[in-house]
């Protein structure tokens, strides 16, 4: 990203390196147009900096809730057939999965 | 140019709840692969995940016996990642405000003290277990996943960079297993994968505080491979160093069968985990009030358990060490010496007799056939004098493959020690008639051919003879 003065600025590289992130294949074409939407998103989120923020602690939960806790009993679980009933791919029992890693 | 290396481990344990972290499957190893999943820890869209209270409980005692600050205000963050064990493309984990920091352990390595500071403690879920096709992930064209162990509860906990020698690191996380098995969070069973540490290791040059480039080793599962993966690092980075080549930040894996490590890099970006707030989890708040409620109920830690066996008991540092250095082998001790059984020669036994027995038969000190209380008993025998400590070797090997207690085996067996002066009497008078050499060469001035005698009475009273007794016996007939 790069500072243009207050505010931060979407490069083209930064929309290329998200999309790889998201795994999105985005079109060459479709870049510019990505990357100027994206800087009109954080313009306009860029409004908040004009709120005096100093004396306010970071936002951890917008609950204003804490320490919800299970106590450790078993429960029942799915069944190995049910569990395995959406996936696109399986064998003995397990779900299957493509070629991990690349050469 | 000298180096020096920089090491730091983040040790992973995962903790011995009965369920997992955020669902209320069970965490049992070795099941039938994907019996153990549900809609929570399988990632199904639309589900909430609930946290166990016991993870939190025992992160928490772990942060107190690692000397850590517990957070009052914790929470949960998502770190995002792609890989086919973490079905939900994210790890449930912990990133700002993790449940404990800034705790140190102090480990002793060749007799010298070293502090390890540890950076935090936080608390995340362990991911799924991968079986390949092929023989590595590389040359697989397909891998099949078992998520049972996706959502078992673990802790990391990561160090600063204050080790310098693979000595060093591996001695640090034996003393982490033990204070981990000491408050009883975790099973700690390394060969089931309860505990497995990444390595972290950079050189510098000798005198220079800047860190060099690092290389990672992950889920290194042995203390023996910790040794010899960083080891082997060292070696390496140095070589390249000396070459005049520069080394790359990379994840390498460490092939224990080869003794080598492996760039594991990939076409693959750098990491950006972009972490985020877990908005399905409410943060946890502990109040000054619990934390001291559980420093108040932890038990003795192994430090303090070595200082009390030092001072109460008289052991020595060193014997101390090694004796505290599993909760399993103090426990065994405490019991032992409970009704009265010598310290030091408890521990002499046990580190002698008892562990060479237990090394032969590959058995743990939880499975020892001679359980703490008779081995208690039969130095108590020693010590009373109705056993000497030669005939205390039979009565061990009878002991070891029988359940009875050992005054029955010394009774049943015929072999109380001789303390009946008159018996004794009788061989010593024999031996002396029998051995003339060194009869006259004790009465010439050379008092060590009494041993000769001595060893000649023991014989022929086959062990029971009391040594004192004989020793007393044939000195006052000699002398006069």
């Amino acid at each position: 990203m790069v500072m243009d003065g207050e505010s931060m600025k979407v490069t083209k590289k930064d929309v290329e390196d998200v999309a790889v992130l998201s795994r999105l294949a985005i079109p060459e074409e479709e870049k510019e147009q990505y990357t100027e939407q994206l800087n009109a998103f954080l313009e306009y989120v860029d409004n908040l900096s004009a709120v005096p923020t100093d004396d306010i602690k970071p936002t951890a939960h917008v609950l204003q809730l804490s320490n919800v806790f299970r106590e450790d009993v078993v429960k029942p679980s799915l069944g190995r057939e049910l569990a395995l009933s959406n996936a696109p791919l399986k064998e003995d029992g397990y779900f299957k999965v493509p070629k991990i890693l690349e050469d | 140019m000298k180096y020096e290396a920089v090491i730091g481990l983040e040790i992973h344990s995962e903790l011995k709840t009965k369920t997992k972290i955020f669902c209320g499957c069970a965490t049992t190893f070795g099941a039938e692969q994907n019996t153990h999943v549900c809609p929570v820890c399988l990632g199904l869209p639309g589900v909430l995940p609930v946290i166990n209270k016991r993870v939190v409980e025992f992160a928490i005692r772990a942060g107190l016996a690692l000397n850590c600050t517990i957070n009052k205000f914790s929470k949960f963050d998502r770190k995002n990642y792609y890989y086919p064990d973490l079905p939900k493309n994210f790890q449930t984990s912990q990133y700002d405000l993790p449940i404990a920091e800034k705790g140190y352990v102090d480990i002793d390595v060749d007799g010298q003290k070293k502090r390890i500071r540890i950076t935090r403690i936080h608390m995340e879920e362990d991911a799924g277990k991968l079986v390949h096709s092929g023989n590595t992930i590389k040359d697989s064209a397909t891998s099949n996943v078992d998520y049972n162990r996706t959502g078992v509860p673990l802790i990391e906990i990561v160090s600063e960079p204050d080790m310098a020698t693979p000595q060093e690191a591996r001695v640090y996380m034996e003393k982490v297993k033990s204070i981990l098995e000491y408050i009883d969070v975790s099973n700690c069973r390394m060969e089931e994968g309860n505990l497995r540490a990444d390595l972290n290791v950079s050189l510098r040059p000798v005198g220079t505080t800047a860190l060099g480039t690092k290389a990672e080793m992950k889920n290194i599962n042995s203390f023996k491979a910790v040794e010899d993966a960083l080891a082997y690092e060292i070696q390496r980075q140095q070589e390249v160093l000396e070459d005049g080549g520069h080394l790359v930040q990379e994840t390498r894996t460490w092939d224990p069968d080869k003794g080598i490590t492996l760039s594991m890099r990939t076409k693959e970006a750098a990491h950006d985990y972009r972490y985020m707030p877990e908005p399905d989890l409410v943060p946890i708040v502990t109040t000054d009030e619990e934390i001291a409620a559980y420093r108040k109920a932890l038990p003795e830690l192994p430090d303090a358990r070595r200082q009390r066996l030092e001072t109460e008991d008289g052991l020595s540092s060193y014997d101390a060490g090694i004796i505290t250095g599993s909760r399993e082998l103090a426990e065994y001790f405490d019991a032992a010496i409970v009704d009265g059984a010598d310290a030091k020669l408890t521990a002499n036994w046990m580190m002698g007799d008892l562990a060479k027995n237990l090394n032969a038969e590959g058995k743990t000190i939880q499975d020892s056939p001679v359980d703490a209380k008779r081995l208690g008993q039969m130095i108590m025998l020693i010590s009373k004098g109705t056993i000497s400590s030669k005939i205390a070797k039979k009565v061990f090997v009878e002991m070891w493959t029988s359940p009875d207690a050992p005054e029955k085996i010394v009774k049943d067996k015929g072999l109380v020690q001789i303390t009946d002066t008159k018996a004794i009497e009788g061989i010593v008078d024999a031996v002396i008639a029998a051995n003339p050499k060194p009869v006259a060469d004790y009465k010439g001035g050379n008092t060590k051919a009494i041993g000769a005698l001595v060893g000649q009475v023991m014989k022929q009273s086959k062990g029971k003879a009391n040594p004192g007794v004989v020793n007393q016996l044939l000195k006052a007939k000699l002398d006069t």
